[in-house]
């Protein structure tokens, strides 16, 4: 499991790569990539595509963020998914909290 | 420096146990001594002596077999054992660190000693500190175990208040489910229907076992008050959201089951696909996921949309848990849909389905199946299942028994609120009705459902004479009420006692529709497989007296009791 995150050259977009499984034990390290930041982004975005695999625990994480990003006004989106990881986010429908691409 | 240790040294040559002696007991530790391997021995066990220094060649017990007994009787303790030898080939020195801990060559050097017995002693305190930490692991695992086995009996009786005992349930379900998140509830409606849950809660352990206590508390509480499905969920994602730490969630199907109607409604919020199965067809209409679990979303954004498919008896509705799907192979793959798709599609008879499913997945792993959970609901006749009479927490000492009252709900309201709850809790006041509230509550369900349906909607029951008619008539029924402006549903109860003890419930509603052609209507042949029609034969059935007017627009039903 690793996590890094990668804010853009303006500082106003925080990228947020994701590598193998992304379950609960990623759950320090995924609140660290986006609290220990020095910039404040106005957006986020998730790059799963490394992401293995991904459970519940994660879906909370990721609701975690949206919190952190500002609720109902976040601005986040879930990149390069692969199909099972977008079957998992669609069974949940999060494509009604974030963007899904 | 280490503390003051208790030594044995043990050696047959008087001299160099002198010598030994001398040393050790000049560094500050408590010396014994003894002088061949069996002396050792029994001192040691006398003693308890915490490091050994061991000649390896002694007579009557060498070195080496005394070492053995002395670990053997240490038991899990280290007692470091140094061995004084003035042995040199490698054979004889591994020996002396496959029986004892490390090996000092003769003669002796003082400060190699010194060293030596500080590093052993370092060992000994390792291994005392690790034994330590073992054991208080065990004693907190074993603590943690008997709270969950407490808590776990609290939830029970919470839990399994309900009806997965019925004779149209099986389900499957870890004892420990609890602590995997998972959740299954089930009771039956007063108005007879069941209502069942399957739920799994983000996370493993006590996170994830918290929120159901809550949960099933509203589910419960509120089935057995009459409420609907849609409201019951609008509750409960509130007070998951309410109480909840933001990513912590609960993704659930629910079931509102009718025997009555023949309908089932299904709303899936994050668990995977549930499967019902026809069984005249063969047909799998699979139960998708269409919203966010529960406690994800504020109230005000929550949405309670179910579908609504028709059933007849023998039909089967299968829910499982995440787990089931996650199930590991022994090389690491998972179960996966496709999978289970394939013993549903095997073409097994329906009641063997559940087993199938169940040894499909013993094959595929291999050993028990401890974090899945699965249920499987049969529609049944109407009236075959043996159901349990309402509980009521009062005495029903304080029976009301002669007034009326009259509400009327227009549209705005008819929109947004369920009036039979509130109703159904005025009557039941009422001590001699309680016998008969289950038939109460259908009647009244029964005779609101036909004066919004059909009279304030205009909806044409016939609509539900097939499957996809059935699916046109509950979407027009949810956008005619979203758009409806006026019309009303009146209820007048007058509830007036007897001569001789009893009484009488007369129940009268009203609504605003154009009416119908009541002589036909009760003329209609009652088909058995038919899709509707099956409100005003109930309503006959229940009540001691019925009358609908002319006109269509209302009816007249009493409900009587004896003294």
């Amino acid at each position: 499991m690793a996590i890094t995150a990668m804010p853009s050259g303006d500082g106003q977009e925080l990228t947020i790569h994701i590598q193998g499984r992304f379950d609960f034990s990623a759950h320090q390290e995924f609140r660290d990539a986006y609290e220990r930041v020095s910039t404040t982004p106005k957006r986020y975005v998730v790059d799963l595509k490394g992401a293995t695999y991904l459970d519940s625990s994660a879906l909370g994480m990721l609701l975690l963020l949206r919190d952190h990003a500002g609720g109902d006004h976040a601005r986040i989106s879930l990149v390069n998914c692969n199909p099972d990881v977008r079957k998992i986010l669609s069974i949940s429908n999060f494509e009604q909290l974030f963007q899904i691409g | 420096m280490s503390g003051r240790l208790s030594i044995l040294i043990a050696e047959d040559s008087a001299a160099d146990r002198m010598l030994l002696s001398t040393i050790v007991s000049r560094q500050g530790h408590r010396v014994l001594t003894a002088s061949n391997g069996l002396e050792a021995v029994a001192l040691f066990e006398q003693e308890r002596p915490q490091l050994v220094l061991m000649d390896a060649l002694m007579p009557v017990m060498d070195g080496f077999e005394a070492s053995r007994r002395i670990k053997e009787s240490a038991g899990e303790q280290l007692v470091p054992i140094i061995f004084l030898t003035s042995l040199t080939e490698n054979e004889a020195l591994v020996r002396c660190l496959e029986v004892g801990d490390d090996f000092l060559a003769k003669p002796y050097n003082q400060i190699i000693l010194q060293a030596k017995i500080s590093a052993m002693d370092r060992l000994r305190r390792l291994q005392q500190v690790v034994l330590q930490q073992r054991d208080l692991i065990a004693k907190h695992n074993e603590h943690l175990l008997t709270e969950q086995r407490v808590a776990k009996a609290v939830f029970d009786k919470v839990a399994h208040s309900g009806c997965l005992s019925a004779a149209n349930i099986r389900y499957l379900q870890s004892p420990f489910a609890l602590f995997n998140g998972d959740l299954l509830l089930a009771a039956f409606k007063p108005s007879g229907g069941m209502h069942v849950l399957l739920g799994d809660f983000t996370g493993h352990g006590l996170p994830a076992a918290i929120g159901a206590m809550p949960l099933a508390e509203v589910f419960y509480g509120m089935t057995a008050k009459g409420f609907s499905m849609a409201e019951i969920l609008r509750e409960m994602n509130a007070k998951l959201k309410r109480i909840l730490p933001v990513g912590v969630f609960c993704c659930a199907t629910m079931l509102n089951l009718s025997f009555q109607r023949r309908v089932v409604e299904v709303w899936n919020g994050g668990l995977p696909d549930g499967h019902l199965l026809r069984v005249a067809s063969g047909e799998r209409v699979p139960l998708v996921s269409r919203h966010l679990p529960l406690g994800v979303l504020e109230p005000t954004a929550f949405n309670e949309a179910y579908e609504v498919h028709p059933l007849l008896p023998g039909d089967r509705i299968f829910l499982l848990s995440d787990g089931v799907l996650e199930t590991h192979g022994a090389s690491g793959q998972l179960f996966g849909e496709e999978r289970l798709l394939e013993v549903f599609a095997a073409g097994h008879s329906p009641e063997r389905l559940f087993d199938e499913i169940q040894a499909a997945l013993a094959a595929f792993r291999g050993e028990a199946q401890d974090d899945i959970s699965m249920i499987e609901l049969s529609m049944v006749e109407d009236g075959l299942l043996a159901r349990p009479a309402l509980a009521f927490s009062d005495s029903g000492q304080s029976s009301p028994l002669d007034w009326s009252v009259s509400f009327e709900f227009r549209a705005e309201a008819l929109k947004r609120f369920n009036p039979l709850p509130f109703l159904l809790q005025l009557l039941m006041e009422v001590r001699g009705l309680r016998a008969q509230g289950g038939a109460l509550y259908t009647v009244m369900a029964e005779l609101y459902s036909n004066a919004l349906e059909h009279g304030v909607l205009g909806l044409d029951s016939r609509l539900k004479s097939d499957a996809q008619g059935f699916a046109r008539y509950y979407r027009e029924r949810g956008q005619r009420l979203q758009a409806l402006s006026e019309g009303f549903v009146r209820f007048s109860l007058d509830v007036v006692p007897e001569a001789g003890g009893g009484g009488c419930l007369r129940i009268r509603v009203e609504d605003s529709g154009k009416g119908f052609d009541v002589a036909r209507a009760l003329d209609r042949p009652q088909d058995k497989e038919c899709l509707s029609g099956r409100g005003m034969r109930l309503i006959r059935q229940l009540t001691h007296h019925c009358q609908w007017s002319p006109d269509g627009r209302g009816a007249q039903v009493e409900f009587r009791w004896p003294a």
